[in-house]
């Protein structure tokens, strides 16, 4: 790795803990747990790695399977995280708060 | 990412720069319950592109591999996300922990294999730790997992010396890691390596207790997230380092608020071996738990005019959510108003009980903040907790001693009156005594939450 693109990868390392520091902070803890749901399902995208690993390498049957298992263990976060989220995130949209409930100033 | 760019290769790079965006307007839109939904549709959108990028930009040479791994994780996946029940949301996600982990560990692995010898330092050490965050995140998480479903005690593993042999595994791995970033061609230190991070995920996690795995929880998150984020440090992977790094930064956030919420140290989380410790009879506890039966409980609750709920794991495992909305409902529809308190650490996740909750179609607006309704507690009729302990030990805010000083609680002690829903008259998961049970505002319904409820509606009927 030559010194310009480590440098670009620190700039990138670095602008994107800062904006995920902005962007993770301002979400409330009612969604705490879609979040983390989320954000593994994000990480997930180990899966590119893991695709090249399976099939882009020549000459290396056993990268070929170390890729396939990790192909498999990183789609399964994926496709189980973005699954999970949605369902959990479904329930939270399902009723509109009503005006009965919650608004601290009415006391029947 | 060498040679010369085809055209192939700057798709992919494109599909990439458009799913970071995605991804970070996908967490933008998690600041708010209406705009989350969508926000996870763009994040689909922007790993589905960045799986096309990969397989047309990357040169793929063998197919095999990578349409069964497609297949068996996807299979795997979406019958996970269909069958979890929202009780095992916590296990669940340790496993999907587990499986990210691993993944970030494989990629490092297979770098090595095959191009060990030509890499530079800064590249090596980018490998190094990827490898061994991965894989001491991939055990850790199962034991998590474990803990959590109970397939593993989830009481704390001690035993005398385990500091100790913890920082004898730990200087072994970073002995490995140092040496094998100086001297890459001996490949058994490599592996080592691999190996001793496999254990040292285990025992970081064996000593916990269940009532900190929301901490632990947010950790392993975040070491996930800096897994994938160290993956693309060595592919020189852009996308890989933004979406590792948010995912690391949310867990670590989240590591954060839990540890402030119990008012304890990550340190000390976990090395401190909290549960295992049975405090002194801190509070002179020689008082009685005075019980109460269902029917004068009902008539408590049908007649107050302010009832709040405080739900804790008992709720999860006694599967009470349901119970407890149809309860709730019965009392609203003779015009008590009820609210939910939730404290941020309140089951074994960050969310958990707002899941629970949302899960029984109990509205979010209902539910309320340790914050927002700690206030209101003097003026609430009865405060009913439903499997919560420690959150709720007055202890913690008056006996400097206790051995949880200091976190914060919901006060219901405050409330006119208390009704405590419990399993039986044993200590909670932390072994301390509850002064909350012997105050005289207090009683206690004993029995299954979920049954207690259920029953406590049908008297409510009645009255």
């Amino acid at each position: 790795m030559n010194p310009a693109v480590l440098i670009a990868s620190v700039y990138v390392f670095a602008l994107a803990a800062f904006l995920g520091y902005q962007v993770i902070s301002r979400v409330p803890p009612l969604l705490h747990t879609p979040l983390m749901s989320a954000t593994n399902a994000i990480s997930g995208i180990s899966l590119i790695g893991s695709l090249v690993l399976a099939g882009a390498v020549k000459g290396h049957e056993s990268a070929h399977v170390l890729g396939f298992v990790a192909v498999t263990a990183a789609t399964i976060n994926v496709v189980g995280g973005f699954g999970i989220t949605d369902r959990m995130l479904k329930m939270f949209g399902k009723r509109k708060p009503e005006s009965k409930m919650g608004t601290k100033a009415v006391a029947k | 990412m060498n040679g010369a760019y085809h055209l192939t290769t700057y798709f992919m790079e494109a599909t990439y720069l458009i799913a970071s965006i995605l991804f970070v307007l996908a967490l933008k839109g998690m600041s708010r319950p209406e705009t989350a939904r969508r926000g996870m549709f763009l994040a689909e959108a922007g790993m589905f592109a960045a799986i096309v990028g990969t397989l047309v930009g990357a040169h793929i040479v063998t197919w095999v591999w990578i349409i069964a791994g497609l297949a068996l994780g996807s299979i795997i996946g979406a019958w996970m996300a269909v069958s979890v029940p929202m009780t095992a949301m916590p296990q669940r996600t340790a496993l999907s922990h587990a499986f990210g982990a691993l993944a970030a560990a494989l990629v490092g692995v297979g770098e090595f294999l095959v191009h060990a010898s030509e890499m530079s330092v800064v590249t090596r050490g980018a490998l190094g730790f990827e490898v061994m965050l991965g894989a001491l995140t991939t055990t850790g998480s199962l034991i998590a997992a474990g803990k959590l479903q109970g397939v593993i005690a989830g009481k704390p593993v001690q035993f005398r010396g385990q500091s100790a042999i913890n920082l004898l595994i730990f200087l072994a791995m970073v002995g490995c890691f140092v040496y094998f970033w100086m001297h890459p061609a001996v490949v058994a230190v490599f592996y080592t390596m691999l190996g001793v991070a496999f254990l040292f995920g285990i025992m970081l996690v064996i000593p916990i207790g269940s009532a900190d795995m929301p901490v632990v929880m947010s950790l392993l998150n975040s070491y996930a997230g800096l897994a994938a984020a160290a993956t693309g440090f060595v592919l020189q992977n852009n996308v890989l380092i933004i979406a590792g790094t948010l995912d690391g930064f949310s867990g670590f956030i989240l590591s954060v608020l839990m540890c402030k919420a119990m008012n304890r140290s990550i340190t000390n989380v976990l090395f401190g071996g909290f549960g295992a410790v049975i405090a002194e009879a801190s509070a002179n506890t020689g008082g009685v738990m005075r019980e109460i039966s269902l029917d004068d409980a009902a008539m408590q609750l049908a007649f107050a005019s302010r009832v709040v709920f405080v739900p804790g794991y008992g709720l999860a495992i006694a599967q009470a959510q349901h119970a407890v909305r149809e309860l709730a409902e019965l009392l609203e529809a003779r015009g008590v108003t009820v609210k939910y308190a939730i404290h941020p650490v309140a089951g074994r996740m960050p969310g958990h009980m707002n899941v629970l909750l949302a899960e029984a179609n109990v509205p979010y607006s209902a539910l309320y903040e340790m914050e927002q309704i700690n206030p209101e507690f003097p003026t609430t009729d009865v405060a009913v907790v439903i499997g919560a302990n420690d959150v709720v030990n007055p202890d913690a805010r008056d006996n400097p001693k206790s051995i949880i000083a200091g976190m914060p609680i919901l006060e219901v002690d405050r409330a006119r009156s208390v009704i405590v829903l419990k399993r039986g008259q044993g200590r909670g998961f932390s072994g301390l005594e509850n002064p909350l049970f012997f105050k005289d505002c207090t009683t206690m319904l004993y029995g299954d939450a979920k049954s207690s409820l259920s029953h406590l509606a049908q008297a409510v009927q009645h009255v």
